[in-house]
């Protein structure tokens, strides 16, 4: 019944949001800049281009536009691309596993070295081990990524010559699924943009572990769980890694949407032909029928792991209640 | 026994010796090439741009062509003799064969100029031309409005299409022969032409793999690369980077702050040229008052230090320019001196009553030219020296030529290259009078107008002698400068870099233009 009433709670907000950033991106359209003078020589003459203006539609009223794309939109042609000459539709699912996977891959790595760095962190906050991942964390914080990604490739492309600098290398197509992960030159060209994405989203989820992890370890229920002579491993494990996964999940999902629809510094840099690239690259071209698509893109993205982020959290704590306003309302659960 | 088995055991040795030779020997393989960004389309007549025309040159071939020195050299065109009623009647290169096979006829070059006539980027080159009349399976007659002395020009822009194969009907029963601008085309993706590679694989935005055709009419050539690969990457760094690290053998362009680092790596080199795009400032007429006073606009050219524009921001990579036409031009006044004295400005100023001060609006790009935001920056600097503050405003390229188009500055930056590499082409798009019916002065957001430099210019477009052509188009230089019209900057220079074991100095051009039929890779290859 929960999952039910959550379901319908968030397809409702779902629809409104999209409705919402379409209308936003269809009206900051014409401030990206006249698509017309990436797809035509200087040289052309202003009759030519007030002809092929007329052609693509671009000198009809905002509303008359914005009509058209929506009357398409609920058919599900939400454009064709000026660059690509593809419906917007197929571009972003053809870039979408290059991103999916280095996130995902980044994701992993994060999780995986976050947890047992901040549990440690909190647990031995005086140990120099301590001090010292804390230092490098806010030096990953403070370092910006284009400049993380230019010297991993110093080093590991020029002077060590041992990764490549750029791509995705040889990729297997799956069904439509792109894949790098099957050949050992696809795995090659991930590691380094997988390093740069993780050396961002590390340090921000190793003190999240770190400061959740300290929060759980003053509750009145752990004190109760030392008291009672329980070991050390079932007191960090069972009571505090588990109550620190919660605020871990949201967080992580939100910022895994982020990473999925906004990596634009990282997949530039590495000529990643993922998503964020694909964006950047469609601003610059001024390609607005990708440019609107993918703003709805972004936004879809971001409901739907806001839901899958609620789900989650259903499943790990069943006393959770949502309110109508969608925020999550939780008692500590595990005691 | 024995000596079987020796017998047996040389042989093998034999063998495997062969076979170890075979493999060890340096297959001039494959090549890859890296550029800032791939062709938007196959389709050679969809967009007039760098990028189309480089591939122009790679999967097909033009009638003639420029060399390094700007001279017209023979391709699908061995030959060409004038008319007495002034058309040019050309001899086509027998036995040229296309990639599907057929062989390369008058048809095919009627075939292409009739699309290029409805090709929008195209067509406005090929203006001048009236018709191309077929005389045998190779001899055409080009026949023009009027005399004009830049056909072989324009014929550099000709690469004959198989016309058989972009005939007919797709599966989805469109016209193959489409130029499609915002659309999807069977010419944008699929391509038979003369030149010396063909296609093999293609995805847009990724990579194209070439493979070098077997049947290449030119058999003079000293090019033996077998198996291009062009791939894209917009990051400078990372462009450089692969280059560096190993993993590709030649890119395309490279950033001057780069040049340094390539210079000083082994088994690297970089080869640099001046180019022929030029770096101007315009001065609007229209729209404030005190630049329609010449004084005023001397003043700012007075004021304006370009050496120190190009040591200091574009680090010695571009050239100095008194004028808009560059050194290999007709056109280019060698008479017209640098003139940076700011007493003189300062001086001009005074005479023009503007000794106490001005303010210029100012737009730029900031992702189109060469440091484009730092050279605006700089002019701010250099003008507030004479009293002239500038209210500069730069923007991306995207946002700029609507901006530009509205004229929307008092000062605006422009960075022209001639499509027919002559200076009568700078005239007409910026210095002529704004003109809509004729479209003259499309660019000319100074709204300079001389009758004198429209008369000129006319005249110069249809004298066929090229010494008296030179003198009325240099004379339009000397009477911009006299004017002050504009502000010349510089031309931007262009640099390409490469491994070692390709030739490429030879292959390379200001159009930028790698002629990779010529490309040769020596041994001692990596």
């Amino acid at each position: 019944m929960k999952l039910f009433s959550l379901l319908l709670q968030r397809l409702t907000q779902a629809t409104v949001v999209l409705f919402v950033i379409s209308i936003i991106a269809f009206s900051v359209q014409n401030q990206l800049g006249d698509p017309l003078h990436e797809r035509l020589a200087l040289a052309v003459s202003e009759q030519e281009r007030t002809l092929l203006r007329e052609q693509i539609g671009l000198n009809d009223p905002f509303l008359v536009q914005y009509q058209r794309f929506l009357i398409r939109a609920l058919h599900g042609d939400f454009g064709t691309s000026y660059f690509f000459k593809q419906p917007v539709t197929d571009v972003i699912m053809s870039k979408m596993p290059a991103t999916v996977e280095l996130v995902l891959l980044a994701g992993l790595l994060t999780f995986l070295l976050s947890v047992p760095s901040g549990m440690f962190c909190a647990i031995k906050p005086k140990n120099p081990l301590s001090h010292v991942m804390m230092g490098l964390s806010t030096l990953g914080i403070s370092i910006p990524v284009f400049l993380t990604a230019i010297g991993l490739i110093y080093i590991f492309s020029i002077e060590l010559q041992w990764l490549p600098s750029f791509g995705r290398g040889e990729t297997t197509l799956i069904h439509n699924w792109e894949t790098g992960l099957l050949t050992q030159n696809g795995l090659l060209h991930l590691i380094l943009p997988c390093l740069t994405l993780t050396s961002i989203m590390l340090p921000l989820f190793l003190r999240l572990v770190r400061s959740e992890m300290i929060e759980v370890l003053h509750k009145d229920y752990v004190q109760f769980a030392w008291a009672q002579g329980l070991s050390a491993w079932t007191v960090w494990f069972r009571f505090g890694l588990r109550n620190t996964l919660l605020p871990l999940i949201t967080v992580g999902g939100i910022q895994l949407g982020t990473f999925l629809a906004f990596t634009l510094l990282t997949e530039t840099i590495f000529q990643w032909p993922g998503l964020g690239f694909l964006f950047l690259e469609a601003i610059e071209r001024v390609d607005t029928p990708l440019i609107t698509a993918y703003i709805l893109f972004a936004g879809l993205l971001f409901v739907i792991t806001n839901f899958i982020v609620d789900l989650l959290y259903l499943l790990a704590d069943p006393t959770v209640h949502f309110s109508a306003k969608g925020t999550t309302c939780t008692s500590e659960p595990y005691a | 026994m024995t000596q079987f088995s020796h017998e047996k055991l040389l042989k093998l040795f034999l063998l495997f010796l062969a076979v170890s030779l075979l493999f060890s020997m340096k297959t001039f393989a494959e090549i890859t090439v890296v550029y800032d960004a791939d062709p938007v389309s196959l389709d050679p007549h969809e967009q007039l741009s760098g990028g189309t025309l480089q591939l122009s040159h790679m999967v097909f071939d033009p009638l003639v062509r420029h060399n390094q020195n700007l001279e017209i050299e023979p391709r699908l065109a061995t030959s060409w003799t004038p008319t007495k009623s002034g058309a040019l009647d050309i001899q086509l290169r027998k036995g040229v064969r296309f990639h599907s096979g057929r062989e390369m006829t008058a048809d095919d070059v009627i075939w292409t100029f009739k699309r290029i006539q409805t090709s929008t980027d195209f067509k406005g080159i090929f203006q001048p031309i009236k018709k191309i009349e077929k005389i045998n399976a190779h001899q055409i007659r080009v026949i023009t409005h009027k005399p004009y002395p830049l056909l072989l020009n324009i014929l550099t822009y000709l690469f004959p299409m198989d016309s058989k194969f972009y005939s007919g009907k797709t599966a989805n029963g469109k016209d193959k022969s489409l130029i499609i601008k915002h659309g999807d085309s069977f010419a944008s993706q699929h391509t038979s032409g003369t030149g010396p590679y063909v296609i093999t694989y293609r995805e847009q935005g990724i990579r194209i793999n070439f493979k070098r055709f077997q049947d290449y009419w030119d058999k003079q050539s000293v090019g033996n690369v077998q198996d291009i690969v062009l791939l894209p990457i917009s990051e400078n760094a990372t462009r450089v980077a692969s280059l560096l690290s190993g993993k590709v053998d030649f890119i395309a362009p490279v950033e001057p702050n780069d040049h340094s680092r390539i210079k000083r790596s082994s088994g690297l080199q970089l080869v640099t040229m001046p180019g022929t795009r030029i770096i101007s400032i315009q001065m609007n007429q229209k729209q404030n008052a005190a630049l329609k006073n010449k004084k005023v606009r001397q003043a700012i050219n007075y004021a304006i230090d370009q050496a120190t524009i190009v040591s200091k921001i574009m680090r010695g990579f571009a050239t100095q320019a008194t004028q808009m036409s560059p050194v290999l031009y007709l056109g280019h006044n060698p008479a017209l001196e640098p003139r940076f004295d700011l007493d003189r400005a300062r001086q001009l100023m005074l005479e023009a009553g503007y000794s106490k001060g001005l303010t210029l609006s100012m737009i730029a790009p900031n992702n189109r030219y060469i440091n484009d935001e730092k050279i605006a920056e700089a002019i701010v600097n250099m003008l507030a020296k004479i009293n002239i503050t500038v209210d500069l405003r730069t923007m991306p390229k995207a946002q700029y030529w609507p901006e530009f188009d509205k004229c929307a500055g008092d000062l605006l930056m422009i960075g022209w290259h001639a499509d027919t590499e002559d200076s009568a082409n700078f005239f007409e798009f910026l210095q002529m009078t704004r003109d809509n019916k004729t479209g003259m002065g499309q660019y000319n957001c100074g709204h300079y107008s001389n009758p004198e430099v429209d008369d000129l210019v006319k005249r110069a477009n249809s004298e066929m002698n090229p010494a008296r052509r030179s003198s009325l188009l240099q004379q339009v230089e000397h009477i911009l400068y006299k004017d002050a019209a504009f502000v010349p900057l510089h031309w931007q220079n262009l640099a390409w870099a490469a491994k070692d074991s390709l030739d490429i100095a030879p292959i390379v051009n200001a159009m930028n233009f790698p002629y990779f039929d010529q490309l040769k890779e020596t041994a001692g290859a990596q």
